[in-house]
């Protein structure tokens, strides 16, 4: 059950707290979970599960593309590896040893990544990645996961725990609302509709997810009666859920954290060109590199805070 | 298990040489040079050290191995058919759709293939985990690898050559496949790799140089390893890329050619005696 928009928004709790608290939580119950960092362990939070389960952790330096091969190793011999570093360098600098040594033999290693899109802030360009959802995407047995909000993270940590193969989790460094009630049920696969409406639906995920429900208060203003749908599994995506939503709206919208090429966006717009075609707007980064600033400057910047994503949608449907 | 002796060893690899050749001969394309290279290693490592069992490939306690130079695969492949972990007939299949015997290795545990590999480099990390893995679960088994002269122009080959030995995995051997051939030409014109003994040195490794085609060094460095505390340790096997067939030795061609109909005549009837 999704906690009624509005009720709790003043809660808010980064992606990666919620993913390192839960971890070392986890790590009671799965003895045979192993973590790895490649010294980022204090952003990232896995100097939580480190500080109880020294023994299970081992921090691997500087150093992201050994990391994954340790991990495609350790997972070769039973172990659930938790391989946790910024989402610029999991998936980029380490990506073809995540194709070839994690993906291809189908290993159990859950790449969660944090410090994911534009929120980086401050550090720029070249730590924001929006490029990540894409290339994870893309790689065959490669499951991808973006958590709304705190609740939601743990969810899914606990749904992976116990899915076998390996996947992506993008997780967020700014603190981010709580949305979601403890009692919600995640399921890999599932898609979810936040809040009700008629004329347009949105497709969002990751830490815009509380900016839509606020454009959608905006566009509500203006008669425009908004669902918006939670995508936290990308892939697999709840197709059914996207060709319901294009048979009862008129406008759809994607918006994400991401390059609007290959992410969330790309991935509804597969969806529709299969099943049901349907025009999709598709809001996110326009295929340029980030910059410096304050999350909330840098989300304003690229037209995603709530009032950008309402423009855009209007000026676009106009 | 009486362990067998040089002699019997030294024969095993002859055979497996020809098994190679009729293998990558019917393929029609592959790598022939590497495999005949590495094959006195691997034939030592599998057939004298190993504590393996073909009838329980999945024994939690076994002695792992990652062919890190992937491409030298149908070495593998010969020697896993050899000792029962694939079938026999399953030889001319390789580089074929649906096969088992994938170009380069295809994790199989069942068939004894401990992890997919074939992009060079990464071999070395992978084989890290593993050993990682005994620590965690305390127990006894080796991580074996082969690793490559190429394959050590990788800068991944040496983040995992820096975390064997900060990690003290004395559980780690890694053999090298040192013939000094790459697919441009010989390593030393392409991106020299030396001194390969004194950059592992530098990094912490227990090194051992030896001859990589003399059985008797092999079980020796094989052994001496074994008893190697507190660091992983690298045998580098100097080697002779093709060896065993003269038309080949040496000659960079034949890194990534299969041989023709008439090369594999005459190879086998050296290889023959």
């Amino acid at each position: 059950m999704p906690r009624p928009y509005g009720m709790n928004m003043t809660q808010e709790i980064a992606t990666r707290d919620a993913y390192g608290n839960k971890l070392a939580q986890l790590g009671e119950k799965y003895s045979h979970i192993v973590v790895l960092d490649a010294d980022l362990s204090g952003s990232t939070k896995t100097n939580i599960f480190a500080k109880k389960f020294p023994q299970r952790f081992f921090n691997m330096g500087v150093a992201e593309q050994g990391m994954m091969g340790t991990a495609a190793g350790l997972a070769a011999c039973g172990k659930t590896v938790f391989v946790s570093t910024f989402a610029i360098f999991a998936t980029g600098r380490a990506w073809e040893p995540i194709r070839q040594s994690i993906a291809y033999p189908n290993l159990n290693v859950k790449i969660c990544a944090s410090h994911a899109g534009l929120t980086v802030g401050e550090d720029g360009a070249s730590h924001q990645a929006i490029e990540d959802v894409a290339v994870m995407r893309v790689i065959p047995q490669m499951k991808v996961f973006v958590p709304s909000d705190a609740v939601e993270t743990e969810k899914i940590l606990e749904a992976i725990v116990e899915d076998a193969g390996p996947c992506y989790v993008r997780l967020g460094r700014a603190k981010t609302p709580v949305l979601f009630d403890p009692s919600y049920s995640f399921k890999i696969g599932r898609g979810h509709v936040l809040k009700e409406g008629k004329d347009l639906c949105f497709f969002t995920h990751g830490f815009l997810t509380s900016h839509v429900l606020q454009a959608a208060e905006i566009l509500a203003q203006k008669n425009i009666s908004c669902t918006v749908a939670s995508m936290a599994s990308v892939k697999p995506i709840d197709a059914d859920l996207i060709v319901a939503m294009a048979k009862k709206h008129r406008t759809l919208v994607s918006v994400e954290e991401h390059s609007i090429i290959g992410g969330l966006g790309s991935a509804v717009a597969e969806v529709l060109t299969d099943k049901c075609p349907h025009s999709l707007i598709r809001l996110g980064v326009n295929d340029e590199f980030g910059q410096s600033g304050s999350y909330q400057e840098v989300v304003r910047h690229y037209k995603l805070d709530a009032e950008g994503i309402a423009n855009s949608v209007l000026g676009k449907k106009a | 298990m009486k362990k067998p002796s040089v002699a019997q060893l030294e024969e095993i690899a002859r055979q497996l040489r020809i098994d190679i050749l009729k293998m990558v001969h019917h393929a029609k394309c592959g790598h022939t040079g590497g495999p005949l290279s590495c094959i006195d290693l691997l034939t030592a490592l599998y057939f004298y050290q190993m504590n393996i069992d073909p009838k329980n490939p999945l024994s939690p306690d076994r002695d792992r191995f990652v062919l890190s130079a992937g491409h030298t695969a149908p070495a593998l492949y010969a020697i896993l058919m050899r000792l029962g972990y694939i079938p026999k007939e399953e030889i001319f299949t390789l580089r074929k759709l649906g096969s088992v015997l994938q170009g380069h290795p295809k994790m199989h545990p069942e068939m004894g293939i401990e992890m997919s590999t074939g992009s060079l480099g990464q071999g070395m990390s992978i084989s890290n985990g593993m050993a990682l893995a005994a620590r965690v679960d305390q127990k006894n088994y080796r991580v074996y690898s082969l690793e490559s002269d190429g394959g050590s122009q990788e800068g991944m080959m040496w983040e995992g050559a820096m975390a064997a030995a900060f990690y003290k995995l004395d559980n780690r051997c890694a053999l090298l496949d040192y013939n000094n051939v790459q697919i441009d030409g010989f390593v030393s014109d392409v991106m020299d790799v030396a001194p390969l003994d004194k950059k592992f040195e530098s990094f912490g490794w227990n090194v051992i140089v030896i001859d990589g085609h003399k059985m008797a060094e092999i079980v020796c460095a094989l052994d001496e390893a074994q008893k190697v505390k507190g660091k992983p340790t690298v045998i580098i096997g100097k080697t002779i890329l093709g060896k065993g067939v003269s038309l080949f030795e040496n000659k960079p061609k034949y890194h990534g050619v299969a041989p023709t109909d008439d090369e594999l005549e005459v190879a086998l009837k050296e290889l023959n005696g």
